[in-house]
Order: C-alpha cells, then structure tokens, then sequence
C-alpha cells in the first residue's frame, strides 16, 4: 500500500489507538482513505470522529450489497472537516438477516434522510432512527429495489397505479 | 365542526393508503411535546397539500403543511414523484451508456453532471485527460452553472410576484442552447463529455459565440443588479425570509450556494481542485445573513465568478488532442474508426464492454454544480459496469433543510422559499 498522507496518518494512529481492535482495515486508493470498522464501535467511532477530529459536515451515505453469504450489506459514511480541509470514509458491515445498524442522526442529523433513502433502497434498518420510513418508493412497496436479486424491469403488479376512469379497476 | 379529529382519521387517500397513513401520522409525530389544541371554534387549523403537481414546486414535489392559519405549524415533504432508479440502471449499463442518464437527473445544467461521472470514472480507472479537454469541460460546466443560474434567477424572482426577469433570462439560457449546440450537437441534454476526454472539438466559431455571450451576460447582469438589488417589493419579500444559520447549515449538511450564504465558504473547486481550478484565478463568494436575500446574493455574484472563469479558460485554452490516445480508455477519433480495421474494432470493443477499472476498487469524486456539490461513488468488480454507483445528489440534501426551514413561516413563502434553496427533483429523486 502507498505511504498516507501525514494528516491522515496521524487520524488513523489516533483512531486505532482509542479502538485498537474495531478499526479493521485501512485503504487507501486515488487519495481517498477509507476506514474499515468493526459494526459494534460504528457509532463510537463516528462519534469520536466528529468530537476529537472536527469532521462536523456530512456529507454523503453510500449502503450498497456485496451479495455474499457473510456481512452482506455495507454502509460508507463520507464525512469532511472544514477545519483541515479533508474527506475521509468509513464503512461498516450487517449481516442479511439482520440488517440493523445504529442510526446517526444523534450526531449528524443531515443523516436522517440517507438513512431513510438506504433502507428504502436496500431494506437496512437503522436504530434509534427518528422517522424511519421510505424515501423515494411508498410504503405500499415491499420489496427493496437496489439489492440485487430484485430484477431490473421491476416486479409487475407490485405497484398499484391509478385507475384511469372513475369506475374502471385498472 | 370537526376540528378534533386526528390528521389520520381526517386523509382519506384512494391511493397508496399505506403510504399516504404513514405521511399523515408522521406529520402528527413531528414535535410531539407542542400539544396540538382540541378546540379550535373558527377551524384555522388545516392541513394543505401543496403539489406534486403544482408549478412552484419546481418540479413534482409535494409538500404537506398542517397550518394555523396562515403560519406554518408543522410540515413534511414527499419526494420521489420522478424517482426512475437511475442507480439501478447504472449497474446494468457501461460506464459510457450511462452518461445520457445524467443528463436528466439535474437537467438544468446537463454538462456539469456528464463532467462529474467522467471524472469519476476517470479517478477510477487512473485515466489521465488532455489538457485541451479539461479547458473545454471546465467552460461547459460553467455555462451549465450559469444556465441553471439564469433559471434559477428568473423563476424565483416570478415566485416572488415579478414576470418580465423570467423573459429576460430565459432570452440569455437561449444563447448558451445555441452555444451547446453548435459546441455539443445538442441544445439541452448534451451528452458532450466522454470518458477520456470530450465529442467533439470546440471550434473557434464556438469560443468566438462563447466570448460574445459572457461579455453580453456580463452588461446584463449589471442591468438586472439595478433593477433587482434595490427594488423595494423583491427586498421586503426576501429580506429576513428563511434564515439559516451557518450552525444549522453544517448539521444539516446544506450545500452550494445557500451553504455559503450562511457564511461557510465551502466550495469543492476550493475544497479539492478539479480539472484546471486551480489554475484559474476566482472567488467563492459568501453572505453571513443566511437568508433568501442572501442566496440571491450569492448566486448573481457567481454567475458573475463564472464568467470571470470562462474568459480566463478562453485566454489559456491550449491546442491539441481532446481525448486520450489509448484505445483501451476512450473512444478512437472518428477519422481512425472509418478509415482502419484496428479503429472499428477498438470503436466496437468500447461501446461493447467499455473502460474496465480495476476489480475491488471504490473511490468518489465530486464537482461544484449549479446546485451544490455533486459526486459519484463508484465501486467496481472489474467489468465495464459499475457494481454499484451511488450518486450525492446536492438537491436531496437541501430539501432536507428545506423541511426544518419551513417551521414557523408563513405558507405564501413557502414558494418563495423552495424558489431560494433551488431544488431540482430529477436529481433530488434520482
């Protein structure tokens, strides 16, 4: 792996050494360093991430589906300091039959909406949520389009349209 | 009267009951400590449902507002009216066919959405672009910025009661139309970007129009300044309206031009430079007041940062290729594809499988749009399509702040509201 940068460095010594057995992996690819964490410490971390290391904005969440039998889903926080300027990653991993992972709205409540969008997408729930409900699709909908196994021309009568006459059934 | 009765019991949707219940019962949950009051003997209490289909959303959002009169009480936003699964997509399609579908998640400013996913991809695969190329993409993307600008400026200030500005811009978005399509082949969706370079070279015909347009847009500006700046009904109707404060901004995670009139000067062409950002000389500008009239602000004086930065780009813009010559990572020349046996092989071998990144890899890069910062996670297994495209789509993240704004205003701002955070639902919905 190349050298990181000497601010991220310092960040990684200094999460490793407050949880020294979560941090599981460390990447680092086209200057983006990603940490990989344990899913019991995630919202430890994240916490100490934004107390102790200023990453106040954040700015993104990305869930998405390994489609293996083991830790089968995954979500990657994209957080920023304003103060150093930076960006970094960190993922965490759930298991397919219980998808449930700590919310953490708690502490960036620009979350919330990611969060609802991930479990409208991929069915992940997310403890402690506020208002944990479907995003883009109605709550009608019952199946969770962005995993992989649903088909990509949908699933046909899983949607009710509207009728287009007054007395007609479909 | 039945004012008493719960917000669930009184909706009664024909449609999607699931989803319509579970709306209304959120809206009751919101703030459960302020006691809604039983009895209310001149009925001010309502619930209004604004949109999806009503035009000063801006698109097809709904908004559901229980009110009090004329001020809003609480209030929940519904998006997903044109959510087409455009990530979804992206997992079934190459890198390269699925360019035409950022055209139409922010469809005011196309060009800058092709850029962002090249430039992804590019991050990706470690695809080095011509110099050539990076001046053309940086010029189109700031067009885009003032196009979707120019709406924005039009249709808010129509929002806010005058018609003749929309006229007036929508003359100007005319021009870059003509400039797209001369420059692109196309007036609107312009797919122009590809992954290595650009289509199609820019023409000196092309950058003589763009010179006379910003010069143009530039003396324009300054006669709208004049007529907006201190007109005294757009200055009341504005002034003091949905104030954000740069606490709130950050928590919330608003972005673009409402993030710096709060007063953060977080700009990702600042933030981390992108194609020759850096090489150009511009200023982000910020407001403190974090109010209507301060985004207002902000977005005339980057419309008039972006013409700053095309004139500098048409003073530095080099000659040479405009896509890379490697067959394995862009599209060979035209001349190559009609004229050899390699070039038709190599055309065919890209459209069918594409530019394949490295198998395991994920990275993310992000632009500076029109509306705020927008970017591509990708992640890939190795093939020519992405195992998963995540897309930050900077509209989601306003709308979001949107819902905390609205709190307590009055509900004929809330148009002009959702005019000043400029939404755009193709790519808040994806």
């Amino acid at each position: 792996m190349t050298q990181l940068p000497e601010f991220y460095q310092e960040l990684v010594t200094s999460v490793k050494s407050a949880f020294p057995e979560n941090v599981i992996e460390v990447t680092f690819y086209q200057g983006d360093v990603l940490l990989l964490v344990n899913q019991d410490q995630i919202h430890e971390v994240l916490t100490f991430l934004k107390n102790e290391h200023r990453f106040l904005y954040f700015c993104d969440m990305v869930a998405a589906d390994r489609f293996t039998s083991e830790d089968r889903f995954e979500v990657i926080y994209n957080i920023i300091s304003l103060k150093s300027q930076k960006r970094l990653f960190v993922k965490t991993r759930c298991s397919e039959e219980n998808p449930t992972l700590p919310t953490v709205v708690d502490i960036w409540p620009a979350a919330n909406w990611h969060e609802r969008e991930a479990y409208d997408m991929f069915g992940i729930r997310f403890s402690n949520h506020p208002d944990l409900r479907r995003l883009f699709l109605p709550e009608d909908f019952e199946y969770y389009p962005l995993r992989k196994e649903f088909p990509l021309l949908g699933i046909p009568g899983s949607l009710q349209l509207p009728t287009t006459t007054p007395d007609s059934k479909v | 009267m039945q004012a008493s009765t719960k917000i669930v019991e009184k909706g009664q949707p024909l449609f999607f009951k699931e989803h319509q219940d579970k709306l209304y019962k959120s809206l009751e949950d919101k703030h459960t400590t302020i006691e809604v009051s039983e009895d209310d003997p001149l009925g001010t209490r309502m619930i209004l449902n604004m949109g999806p289909q009503h035009p000063a959303t801006h698109g097809v959002l709904r908004v559901l507002l229980e009110l009090d009169g004329e001020i809003i009480i609480k209030n929940r936003l519904d998006v997903g009216y044109l959510h087409r699964g455009v990530e979804k997509i992206a997992e079934n399609k190459t890198y390269q066919e699925f360019m035409p579908y950022t055209d139409r998640m922010d469809y005011l400013s196309p060009y800058a959405s092709n850029v962002a996913l090249c430039l992804a991809v590019e991050k990706l695969a470690n695809i080095e672009v011509p110099e050539r190329a990076q001046y053309i993409r940086m010029i189109g993307s700031e067009l885009a910025r003032i196009s979707s600008h120019l709406l924005w400026l039009g249709a808010m200030i129509m929002d806010s009661g005058a018609i003749s500005m929309f006229i007036w811009t929508f003359r100007e978005r005319e021009t870059i139309y003509d400039i797209f399509d001369k420059l692109a082949g196309h007036r609107f969706t312009v797919s122009h970007s590809r992954i290595g370079g650009v289509a199609n070279d820019a023409s000196d015909e092309v950058l003589k129009m763009i010179k006379d347009f910003v010069v143009n847009l530039k003396s324009e500006i300054n006669g709208w300044k004049k007529l907006m700046n201190k007109n005294r009904i757009f200055f009341d109707r504005n002034n003091g309206i949905g104030v954000i404060t740069a606490d709130q901004a950050i928590s919330l995670g608003l972005t673009g031009a409402s993030l710096r009139a709060t007063g953060i000067a977080y700009d990702v062409r600042k933030f981390a430079p992108y194609l020759k950002y850096d090489q150009v000389d511009f200023e982000v500008p910020t407001r403190l007041e974090g109010d209507n009239l301060a985004r207002y602000y902000v977005r005339i004086e980057e419309m008039e940062q972006a013409i700053r930065i095309v004139e500098q780009c048409l003073e530095k813009i080099p000659s040479g290729p405009i896509r890379v010559n490697n067959a394995k990572k862009a599209y060979p020349s035209k001349d190559e594809v009609y004229y050899s046996m390699e070039g038709l092989i190599h055309d065919f071998m890209m459209t069918d499988t594409g530019v394949c990144p490295p198998a395991g890899v994920e990275c993310f890069h992000s632009i500076e749009a029109s509306k705020g910062e927008l970017g591509y996670y990708i992640q890939s297994d190795g093939t020519g399509h992405p195992w998963r495209l995540k897309i930050k789509s900077p509209s989601l993240g306003n709308l979001q702040v949107l819902e905390h704004v609205l709190d307590g205003q009055m509900v004929a701002d809330t148009v002009v509201l959702i005019g000043g955070l400029d939404p755009v639902m193709g790519d808040a919905d994806k």
